[in-house]
């Protein structure tokens, strides 16, 4: 009996495969590769269909081996758009040669010169900032400034951390490094590890629960985070901090796509692309999760608006990626886990 | 026919098994080794300014962590498989009938779950702290969940099922007619237990506990949850961190190799061993009926681990799912159950029937070169699932690029665009590749039950062949071949980073929901598809455990 089951259950995933590899998917579909979750990109997706009735595929996954994917498929590539929730990963993408330079009027007007690729591979969607947040019952906004003043004495056992296995935070350091060089960065990260009230945590609500209970006074965190216990938890004793990076911003990392080089429809793939930089989609994009419109003709979502305003670092974000593998072996040597 | 003639047979026969076995074992295994060649193939071109990075910084760490971590979860997982299988299996308590069955549930349960509700419960700033806070004013004695012991905890009651299953499976082949032989010797329970029992039972228990460490090794979802750094993160970090797939896959490699030498010592150490048993599934010979304080100490242990390890954490996921997640709950779930079960189902079809060939052959033909081929393609289920599903995507992109030019040469423009890695085809290959060890390892050990002599004896009666492998062999491997389908199925129903990269457009399973609510970090939002995998995934527990009783 068991055989029989095998012989059927075989025959049903033969057909189903060559049904799949047969069927040719409807030349004019975009294909989209994404590291942004399904619900944050499909009702963008379900939108522009409704919109413009282009049909859109998409499959996704780790930013990791999507773009493994994309590299060892090569030239017989489906994929038309690659979407990360990541600066980093944009950056290593078109490093390996896996995005293709547009020239866009759009999108060059659309979205700010640092939160896109100097070579016109990808265009950041979303602000993703990440800043200080703090006790509203030990900490007063005054004893506040930097980043880097979070590794001064003063706050010894009094500060929480992410684990550096987030790229958020590796994105960080790496901004750091481009503003202060290594060995500067180096001491800071080690007075932040002296710092630790607790083990580095492996997310950021966990981080923000653990102040608001007392471990802790003080942390390192992205606002939509923020929004997100806010807005599930109600009144909390938690304030978000405007930090200041040496260069006197706020560090922000994207949400952000690039057309990969051998996209089969292009010119389809840009005209999506530059939708997205358009009002409309910017501030849907953005609100899906609490972020930062990149368009800075959108305004965000209510509750975003509420923490006040904020100047962002003006380091392009493509430094992240670049510095992002020096980031990660600092933050070894300085024994930040 | 004369003796000489029968040698002349046998001999000729053995002859032409000696080239034809290997070949098809070879051909069965390929789809296992191909990946494993691909993180080996890596070593041939070293990032070396990575690794003397990784020598000074990471790997003395992650070494002696992942040491701690697997030796302390092979012991405690061990250890509670194996004695509540024997408590459920031998004896007779309070409650045992539920146990039996209740007590396999965790394995439905995926071990990053039950690691991040633990930390959020037992944490500085979970309920039970804080209660503790609020009542004594300090929770500082409290041990810290996020530590190397709050980890081995957790994957141990995560993991134990794999040893119940198997431990359980071999005491009831087993037969507790042997426990009551050595008791009439004159042996008392105990004696019984540590001379008679756990030694006949000793390559089910092994091959559980080998499965355990595996898992533990290739884990990354639940040790993320802690922060804890193993050699897997470290690969992890190498790849995304350092933007290095080689050296990524480099660490795979020694990964394998450190795996491989464990199993080889372990082979050698029971090798000339025999684990044959009496035809013996007697319903009749008596369970050890314990009585007072033992009774109560049984029932209460069994139920300590049942509701640590499933019924409280399954709770914390129901709430949930109703205060986080209702408006998840749509049609489209049916549709995500369904692909589920095609994909697990089909699996075990293939991983299940694959390995029982395997065994089979191995048995008939115990060559070095068989054992090592067929040890070497289990190995896979030690590296971590996204550093395998790539090793199995690149293989099968080569091919679909080669076809697909191929097919351009023949048509021209017209030629259709193939698409082999976005197929289930593919996904159920690297699920063979991942998963062979857990459908061979209690095949295997089943395979041990069955001697020579019982063949011998079948022969003599008249009955062999195809007919002796249905009346003979297969009632004695039932429980064998349920343990290894219940296992794949369920871990195929966990499985994320294969299924992730291969499936079709739009194909998506429960496991994949988890992965779309847990990658922005909204893991109450996962407990809905988290709730529907383990309800899924108790379907083949509560079948397994049912028949069980009949085939005791």
């Amino acid at each position: 009996m068991s055989q029989c089951l095998s012989a059927m259950y075989l025959a049903v995933v033969m057909l189903l495969s060559a049904g799949l590899v047969g069927c040719q998917r409807a030349p004019s579909e975009l294909v989209i590769y994404s590291s942004r979750n399904e619900q944050l990109i499909k009702p963008m997706f379900d939108r522009y269909t409704a919109e413009t009735g282009q049909a859109i595929r998409f499959v996704t996954d780790d930013a990791g081996p999507l773009i493994e994917r994309l590299a060892a498929e090569g030239q017989n590539s489906p994929a038309d758009l690659l979407i990360t929730v990541d600066a980093g990963d944009l950056w290593h993408a078109a490093e390996r040669g896996l995005l293709r330079s547009l020239e866009s009027p759009t999108l060059e007007a659309n979205i700010p010169e640092r939160l896109r690729d100097p070579a016109g591979r990808w265009f950041g969607l979303s602000v993703r900032a990440r800043t200080i947040v703090h006790s509203t019952q030990r900490v007063k906004p005054e004893e506040l400034s930097s980043y880097e003043a979070l590794s001064e004495e003063k706050w010894r056992g009094r500060l929480c951390l992410r684990t550096s296995k987030s790229v958020y935070n590796q994105s960080l350091v790496a901004m750091m490094i481009a503003a202060h060089g290594e060995q500067q960065t180096e001491q800071i990260v080690k007075g932040w590890v002296a710092n630790l009230a607790t083990e580095p945590f492996a997310n950021d609500t966990r981080l923000m629960e653990a102040i608001i209970a007392g471990q802790c006074d003080v942390g390192i965190v992205n606002t939509y985070y923020f929004g997100r216990l806010q807005r599930d938890e109600g009144d909390i004793p938690l304030k978000l901090f405007w930090a200041q990076l040496a260069d006197g911003g706020v560090h922000v990392n994207i949400s952000g796509a690039g057309i990969t080089t051998s996209a089969p429809r292009a010119a389809e793939a840009q005209k999506f692309l530059e939708w997205l930089s358009e009002p409309e989609a910017q501030a849907m994009f953005a609100g899906a999760n609490l972020e930062y419109p990149a368009s800075p003709a959108v305004k965000a979502d209510p509750r975003v608006v509420s923490w006040g305003t904020f100047r962002a670092s003006e380091l392009n974000v493509a430094k992240a990626g670049e510095l992002q593998a020096a980031a990660v072996r600092l933050m070894d040597r300085a024994g930040y886990r | 026919m004369s003796s000489s003639a029968v040698e002349t047979q046998v001999y000729s026969r053995t002859q032409r098994r000696d080239l034809s076995v290997p070949l098809v074992v070879l051909l069965l295994s390929v789809p296992a080794l191909i990946p494993l060649f691909v993180v080996v193939g890596a070593v041939f071109t070293p990032e070396q300014a990575i690794w003397v990075h990784l020598a000074s910084y990471v790997l003395p760490h992650v070494i002696g962590n992942t040491a701690k971590l697997v030796l302390g979860v092979a012991l405690l997982a061990g250890l509670l498989g194996t004695s509540l299988a024997w408590l459920t299996s031998m004896c007779e308590f309070a409650g045992r009938r539920f146990f039996d069955w209740a007590l396999l549930l965790p394995l439905a349960m995926p071990a990053y779950v039950l690691a991040f509700i633990a930390v959020g419960f037992l944490d500085y700033a979970g309920p039970l702290q804080t209660w503790m806070r609020q009542i004594f004013g300090s929770s500082t004695w409290v041990p810290p969940i996020r530590s190397t012991g709050g980890v081995i905890l957790v994957l141990s009651l995560a993991l134990y099922p794999y040893v119940y299953l198997l431990a359980r499976g071999a005491f009831l082949t087993q037969g507790r007619r042997a426990q009551e032989a050595a008791r009439t010797l004159g042996l008392s329970a105990g004696a019984a237990l540590w001379r008679i029992v756990l030694p006949m039972a000793r390559p089910w228990i092994a091959a559980g506990i080998a499965l355990v460490c595996m898992e533990t090794l290739a884990d990354f979802g639940a040790v993320a949850v802690f922060n804890y750094d193993t050699f897997t993160t470290a690969i992890y970090r190498a790849w995304f961190g350092m933007f290095s797939v080689n050296a990524a896959l480099e660490l795979a490699a020694v990964l394998l190799l450190f795996v491989s030498g464990v199993f080889l010592l372990e082979r050698r150490s029971r090798a000339g061993v025999r684990f044959a048993s009496t035809r013996d599934t007697s319903m009749r010979a008596p369970r050890i009926m314990l009585k007072g304080t033992r009774n109560a100490l049984a029932s209460c242990a069994s139920l300590a681990v049942f509701s640590i390890a499933f019924l409280l954490p399954f709770v914390q996921l129901l709430v949930w799912s109703v205060t986080r997640a209702a408006s998840d709950l749509d049609s489209r779930y049916w549709g995500f159950v369904a692909n589920s079960v095609v994909l697990a189902s089909s699996a075990v079809a293939i991983i299940v029937g694959t390995a029982l060939i395997l065994a089979y052959l191995q048995r008939r033909h115990p060559a070095r070169f068989v054992n090592g081929l067929i040890r070497t393609a289990t190995v896979g289920y030690a590296i971590p699932g996204t550093v395998l599903a790539v090793g199995i995507l690149v293989p099968i992109v080569a091919l679909n690029n080669v076809l697909q030019d191929l097919l351009r040469m023949w048509m021209g423009p017209a030629a259709p665009s193939l698409l082999l890695q976005g197929t289930l085809l593919t996904v159920l290959l690297a699920y063979f590749a991942r998963f062979l060890a857990v459908g061979f390892h209690p095949v295997e050990s089943g395979l041990h039950r069955i001697t020579p002599s019982i063949d011998e004896a079948s022969i003599g009666l008249g009955v062999s062949g195809a007919r002796m492998l249905r009346r003979v062999h297969m009632p004695l491997l039932s429980t064998s071949l349920a343990t290894a389908a219940t296992l794949v199925f369920v871990d195929v129903m966990k499985e994320m980073p294969i299924t992730l990269i291969a499936r079709p457009f739009g194909w998506d399973t429960l496991a994949v929901r988890v992965f779309e609510m847990t990658a922005e970090g909204e893991w109450e939002r996962a407990a809905l598809p988290a709730v529907a995998i383990v309800l899924v995934g108790l379907i083949p527990a509560a079948l397994l455990t049912r028949r069980g009783e009949y085939v005791a």
